[in-house]
């Protein structure tokens, strides 16, 4: 057995809606242990969690380090190169020396879609993924839940836009499967090249039409746009795109008073977000940042510590 | 001293035999067919209970010999095909070096009898190395015993260059299989629509298929010449082939066991033995593919057995090589889903596995149990459930993603030329 109830974070398709917000409940206690002095708890002491890369991610791996480290378990860093798959290893091989190791979860992240699952089905340690291909990147969905969450103090009946490049995007992915479970009404908007095809059977709205989705939104997320859908034909110019579907300071206007706007980073600044906007006050881009340690921290407590928060484990190690 | 069939009840594509008939083999011939033969001197195959068949004939396999002996080769992919009963096997050019000259058909030929299981005769590539840029010589390997010509693996990509491969091939009377995959569109790991989307893995879109099988049904038109579609996978061809064949334009084509037992769902496991080109379609294609094989549009079905190496299979979806092995499946899958599915009787089962392919490349002797042709006869048991399992895979690899389904008909005994080349032992 796979999947979130054998101790696994794949898809957020997995997850019920029940499971979604006992993860975002008990990040809420979580993220206060960050801002304490002494940033640790002794949660899970003992256990070893291994950071799997092959694709390189700053944030996302410092993130999940963090979470680990301040719930006292050890952490280790693995990038394969993904050239190590020319000489003959895979990415299975690799995860099964490392298993062979006695560690207890493993956080993949991997280029090629469904990389976590094959490997949650061939090893017995978790697995969390951190992103495979253009499938899913559940905990970045998770932050951004628990960020709309705090920031708004619901997502039902919330009118959430997706707005960028959603054919290669896992984060969009993630966002529609989490947010309509939760009772979000979706839109998704960007150039009809990069909207993935039947996405409508998911359950939500597609526009072409920034002014659209601007005016009703509650939030606004922006995707990173990768420059290489120029040369790949999917745009006609990177000017064009901005020109229509890059949020400035005078398309904000039409949004409404409260909106936040989310980007799951890096901004790609003067592009999909201008410089002012992304540091403006309706932002919320390292709220999220923030909030992803939290997250991450209640992920793998669930996952190896206890299936819902003991009070006793937010206790610092002086405590007792 | 013959081998002498006892109690046969004969499936040929003309329909059942009323009475069961004893069948006398000689010299590699049917020699007789009558209600009593006495037994002789004769090895006797009692047949009581059982279906006796001509042959399976598959017009689309991949051997990979020369050059991917690790994959398969000759001796083992012949082994696959008669367990699976077929005894005549067409082999696609794609391997190293490609079949596109004399000297690797002589090969190839010269190996298979060497083995001498079951007959492989090898299909030439259309173009040099399968490049898709000069013509290959086609007098030469029609000569020299190739059956057919394909690009497989890819389409003849260049209109002009298909045209002029078609004209010229008339002249020689020889058949052209196209692979219908339009390589200028971007190349996908899964069908585009809900289920690639869903999974982030980039989908190839149905039109990749359907844009080269209407371009071919109409160079076939054009010319006044006759082209044979491999492996259809999608039910907009087959409303496509339907029209073609109802104006009189001389295409054929076939269905692989995959695409009417399996869908796109398959997918959702990332298991690479779902991983084949053209790729697994949706439930409406399935319907449409086994509606085309009800009602003749398509003609035949050919295994597209492609076998690959576990260590090449045990990748990453987008990177791992497409194909599945299919010879030893194709006959349970095919009785399975299409006789007891209520799509096709048993004759025409015979007339899409056996006789219409030996037709199709014009074969006289084969496709059909009679007195005077070729003793190529496979023995069935048409009730017997089993299931297909890893360990009993003859072929030299295992990629199949029908390990662990549950089958109904058998192949107890695959006579080629004469000679038993498999019989099930318990």
């Amino acid at each position: 057995m796979i999947g979130w109830k054998a101790g696994d974070l794949l898809d957020l398709r997995d997850l019920t809606k029940e499971d979604i917000e006992l993860i975002l409940e008990t990040a809420k206690s979580f993220k206060e242990v960050s801002t304490r002095d002494i940033k640790k708890v002794p949660a899970l002491r003992g256990k070893t969690v291994v950071m799997l890369f092959s694709e390189p991610s700053t944030r996302t791996r410092i993130s999940f380090e963090l979470a680990a480290k301040r719930l006292s378990a050890d952490t280790l860093n693995v990038t394969v190169s993904a050239s190590s798959l020319l000489k003959g290893e895979s990415m299975l091989d690799m995860a099964k020396n490392i298993e062979a190791m006695n560690v207890d979860m493993i956080v993949v992240r991997h280029k090629s879609a469904g990389v976590p699952q094959i490997l949650a089905e061939a090893l017995g340690p978790g697995i969390i993924n951190a992103g495979d291909g253009c499938r899913a990147h559940p905990t970045q969905a998770l932050l951004d839940m628990f960020t709309i969450k705090e920031k708004l103090g619901k997502i039902e009946g919330l009118n959430i836009a997706i707005v960028g490049d959603i054919l290669h995007s896992r984060v969009a992915r993630s966002n529609i499967h989490g947010l309509i479970k939760m009772g979000a009404n979706v839109t998704l908007c960007g150039p009809t090249t990069l909207i993935p095809p039947d996405i409508e059977q998911e359950g939500v709205k597609v526009t072409y039409k920034l002014e659209d989705v601007l005016k009703i939104s509650d939030v606004l997320m922006f995707l990173r746009l990768q420059k290489e859908r120029q040369e790949e034909k999917y745009l006609s110019s990177i000017r064009e795109y901005t020109k229509l579907f890059g949020l400035n300071k005078e398309k904000l206007k039409m949004a409404k008073k409260n909106v936040i706007i989310m980007h799951p980073g890096p901004v790609n600044r003067g592009i999909e977000l201008s410089a002012d906007v992304a540091d403006g006050p309706q932002s919320v881009i390292l709220d999220q940042v923030t909030n992803g340690v939290a997250v991450r921290m209640a992920i793998l407590y669930l996952l190896l510590g206890k299936k819902e928060l003991v009070s006793d484990d937010l206790k610092g190690q002086g405590d007792s | 001293m013959g081998l002498l069939i006892k109690n046969a009840v004969i499936v040929n594509a003309r329909g059942i035999s009323r009475d069961s008939q004893d069948i006398l083999i000689e010299k590699g011939i049917i020699e007789e067919i009558s209600s009593k033969i006495p037994e002789g001197s004769h090895k006797v195959i009692d047949a009581k209970n059982k279906y006796v068949l001509p042959g399976l004939i598959d017009l689309h396999c991949h051997l990979r010999e020369p050059g991917h002996e690790h994959k398969e080769t000759i001796e083992t992919g012949s082994s696959a095909a008669a367990k699976g009963g077929f005894t005549t096997i067409c082999c696609m050019p794609n391997t190293k070096p490609v079949i596109d000259n004399e000297k690797v058909v002589v090969g190839i030929l010269k190996e298979a009898k060497r083995v001498g299981i079951v007959n492989v005769l090898p299909v030439g590539a259309v173009t040099k190395d399968q490049k898709g840029e000069e013509l290959t010589d086609i007098f030469e390997l029609k000569e020299s015993g190739c059956v057919a010509l394909s690009d497989d693996g890819r389409s003849v990509a260049n209109t002009q260059l298909t045209r002029n491969a078609l004209e010229y091939s008339k002249m020689a009377n020889m058949l052209l299989m196209e692979h219908c995959e339009d390589p200028t569109l971007s190349p996908g790991y899964m069908n585009e629509g809900k289920n690639s989307t869903i999974l982030g893995l980039k989908g190839l879109p149905e039109i990749s298929e359907t844009i080269i099988v209407a371009r071919d049904i109409e160079l076939a038109r054009y010319l006044k010449t006759r082209i044979h579609l491999s492996h259809i996978s999608s039910g907009r061809s087959v409303e496509l082939i339907r029209t073609a064949k109802a104006q009189g334009i001389a295409v054929t084509a076939e269905a692989c066991p995959h695409y009417f037992a399996l869908t796109e769902d398959a997918v959702q496991s990332f298991n690479t033995n779902t991983k084949v080109n053209p790729p697994l379609k949706t439930v409406d294609d399935v319907k449409a593919i086994k509606e085309g094989l009800k009602d003749g549009t398509l003609d035949c079905i050919t295994t597209d057995h492609a076998p690959h190496a576990l260590e090449e299979k045990e990748l990453e979806f987008d990177k791992a090589p497409v194909g599945m092995i299919g010879f030893e499946t194709a006959f349970g899958l095919a009785v399975t889903e299409l006789v007891n599915g209520k799509i096709l009787t048993w004759p025409k089962l015979v007339e899409k596995m056996s006789a219409r392919p030996a037709e199709i490349i014009a074969l006289k002797n084969k496709g059909i149990v009679e007195e005077g042709k070729d003793a190529d006869i496979i023995i069935v048991d048409p009730e017997k459930e089993w299931v297909f399992e890893e360990k009993d895979i003859v072929s030299k690899s295992k990629n199949s993603p029908f390990i662990g389904r549950e089958l109904k008909g058998f192949v107890e005994t695959t006579i080629c030329g004469g000679k038993v080349v498999f019989q099930f032992k318990q």
